[in-house]
């Protein structure tokens, strides 16, 4: 099943005209806050009315203005996560949950609520108040709730932003069991690099109102035309497989050929491991250095320099199969006399890549 | 209870049935009311809001007046409806209706309070779980605003308890049809000798207003609670 969205909507004085397309797995739309994200998948949603659109996932039309279809929120079966967790209050966790599953019409596969109740390790929930709960234990009764009422389709609104880091931890893995799982598309909205890095099958940034990049997550991250939606954000996300942890405690990891090591990762041998690499912790050399301590020295090619009007330069760099984003200094892209077609080193340091950085990929692709 | 007289039974029981009859006929239509004017939005909007407050800034007597005007049996809506077997006038149906009428404002007040008070974006979230706007309202909306209703028909049958002057002006002082609590003490006190009777209406009174205000305060805070998510 695919998604596919076209519209055009003007608000608050801003205009909006993008088209995507969002096939199984998390389809992140990306961007700044005020980018008109939200108003994006409100449309999708049918709580807000696009001014011209055709929402459409494969042949069910949810919304096309040309022909005056516009399906209200109730006949689109989708599964809206929203940023705050919006239980009901006066319900149990078991009656919020069930709320849209008897609601799913006739004929549509249900999910097995003991299934998902399992999963999502709220079953000793059930007969609590919402009021009652932490804010990570909402966040999984509602993903349960939206689940359950068998969507063809999961948005996602900021779904990790109301919460403090640990919480975050605690739910991202579900999104990414999700993402793994299902065969519906889900639209993820977020403008954390970090959550893009680990969570999108797809990438649609967008700035301005317009689709500035979209893809897969690799190829858009790290793409220099996507780093003004902040300069952090920049970054490259690499699919790796785990090759061995060494005994001094640095993983090797295999990126369809390239060598990485990195602090240990947690994983087993074999693990399909996921690693966001800022753009910022990459340095170039011309020439192979010697006596240094970085442990990753990736010999690459350049693709493309983008200088910003500041002193900044992002190098987009290929390095076998992978993409990889460099941010240096326009004064070093001088020194160093860099152009397109180049061959230069690119070194990281192993500790540079943090935990958060690293994500495992739960099934194989 | 014994040291009720037949005469001052007769008032309290009568002011029981106005109460009740004001407070549960006219919820509908403060619910209605309440719900138009937190959430819609339409013309004449200001209008409705002044309308529904009237009651409580006029003077009762005018406002009796302008309901004697209005649905005495030869007034624009009293004369039609008196034709039709309904009447106002001179009846404790009248006294209901001034009651539910000086009671409206309070009424709504609490209720649009507790509407106002309701996320919308719970009814969204439930609508795109596949609820209809009916089923919303009856899964959603009205359990969260429960509180408010239930304080607001509290409310409103206290006040038509304590109803006095519309009641008087519209349906005048009448024994057993239509001389409520208040129009008895009222009654009482212009007759020597009749001030026991009177004390005693008035400690009626103000047990069932303190009864009303304590079952009130329960009520809605044990729906709060319920509502409140704990």
């Amino acid at each position: 099943m695919t998604l596919s969205v076209r519209m055009r909507h003007r608000f608050a004085e801003r205009r909006l005209d993008v088209a995507f397309e969002a096939p199984p797995g998390i389809t992140v739309l990306f961007g700044r806050s005020g980018a008109g994200k939200t108003t994006i998948v409100n449309a999708v949603a049918g709580l807000l009315k696009p001014d011209e659109a055709r929402i459409a996932i494969d042949g069910r039309v949810l919304c096309d203005t040309a022909s005056g279809t516009n399906l209200p929120p109730q006949r689109r079966r989708l599964g809206y996560i929203f940023q705050e967790p919006r239980l009901f209050p006066h319900m149990t966790v078991r009656r919020n949950l069930m709320y849209g599953h008897r609601l799913a019409p006739a004929g549509v596969t249900r999910p097995d609520p003991d299934r998902i109740i399992g999963l999502l390790g709220i079953s000793a929930l059930l007969d609590r108040r919402p009021g009652t709960l932490s804010g990570g234990e909402r966040q999984r009764v509602a993903i349960g709730r939206a689940l359950l009422s068998a969507p063809g389709l999961i948005l996602a609104d900021e779904p990790l932003s109301s919460l403090d880091e640990a919480r975050k931890a605690e739910v991202m893995p579900y999104f990414e069991w999700l993402r793994d799982e299902l065969s519906i598309p889900m639209l993820y909205v977020t403008h954390s690099a970090s959550e893009v890095a680990r969570l999108a099958t797809t990438v649609v940034a967008i700035d301005n109102g317009k689709v500035l990049r979209q893809g897969p997550a690799g190829e858009v991250l790290s793409d220099p035309a996507v780093t003004p939606l902040g300069a952090r954000a920049a970054g490259a996300v690499l699919e790796t497989r785990v090759v061995r942890t060494h005994p001094d405690g640095i993983s090797e990891l295999d990126a369809s050929g390239l060598r990485l090591f990195l602090p240990d990762v947690g994983q087993p041998d074999g693990a399909r491991v996921r690693v966001q690499i800022a753009a910022h912790d990459v340095m170039l050399s011309r020439s192979r250095p010697t006596d240094i301590s970085a442990l990753n020295i990736l010999p690459c090619t350049i693709t493309g320099i983008r200088l910003g009007g500041g002193p900044g330069a992002l190098v987009q760099l290929r390095a076998g199969e992978n993409m990889l984003l460099a941010r240096i200094t326009r004064r070093s892209v001088e020194a160093l006399g860099l152009t397109t077609g180049d061959s230069v080193f690119a070194l990281l340091k192993a500790v540079s890549i943090s935990k958060a950085n690293v994500a495992d990929v739960l099934t194989d692709l | 209870m014994d040291w009720l007289g037949p005469e001052e039974w007769q008032a309290v029981a009568l002011s029981l049935r106005v109460s009740l009859w004001a407070t549960l006929a006219s919820l509908p239509f403060g619910l209605l009311c309440a719900f138009a004017l937190a959430r819609w939005s339409f013309p004449g909007k200001q209008l409705l809001n002044g309308l529904v407050h009237l009651p409580l800034i006029l003077p009762p007597v005018v406002t009796g007046y302008l309901l004697l005007l209005t649905f005495g049996t030869r007034g624009p809506l009293g004369g039609p409806l008196d034709a039709i077997g309904i009447t106002f006038a001179f009846r404790w149906t009248g006294a209901a209706l001034a009651a539910a009428i000086m009671a409206f404002p309070l009424m709504v007040r609490a209720i649009r309070l507790s509407v106002e008070a309701v996320d919308p974006k719970l009814e969204e979230a439930a609508a795109t779980l596949g609820a209809t706007r009916i089923r919303i309202f009856a899964t959603v909306t009205l359990p969260l605003i429960l509180p408010g209703i239930v304080a607001g028909a509290v409310l409103a049958f206290a006040k038509a308890m304590g109803e006095f002057g519309a009641t008087i002006t519209f349906v005048s002082n009448i024994p057993g049809q239509t001389q409520t609590i208040p129009s008895a003490i009222y009654a009482f006190l212009q007759v020597p000798g009749k001030e026991d009777a009177a004390l005693k209406l008035v400690t009626v009174s103000v047990a069932v207003a303190m009864l009303a205000l304590l079952l009130s305060e329960y009520v809605s805070r044990t729906v709060a609670r319920r509502v409140g998510g704990r």
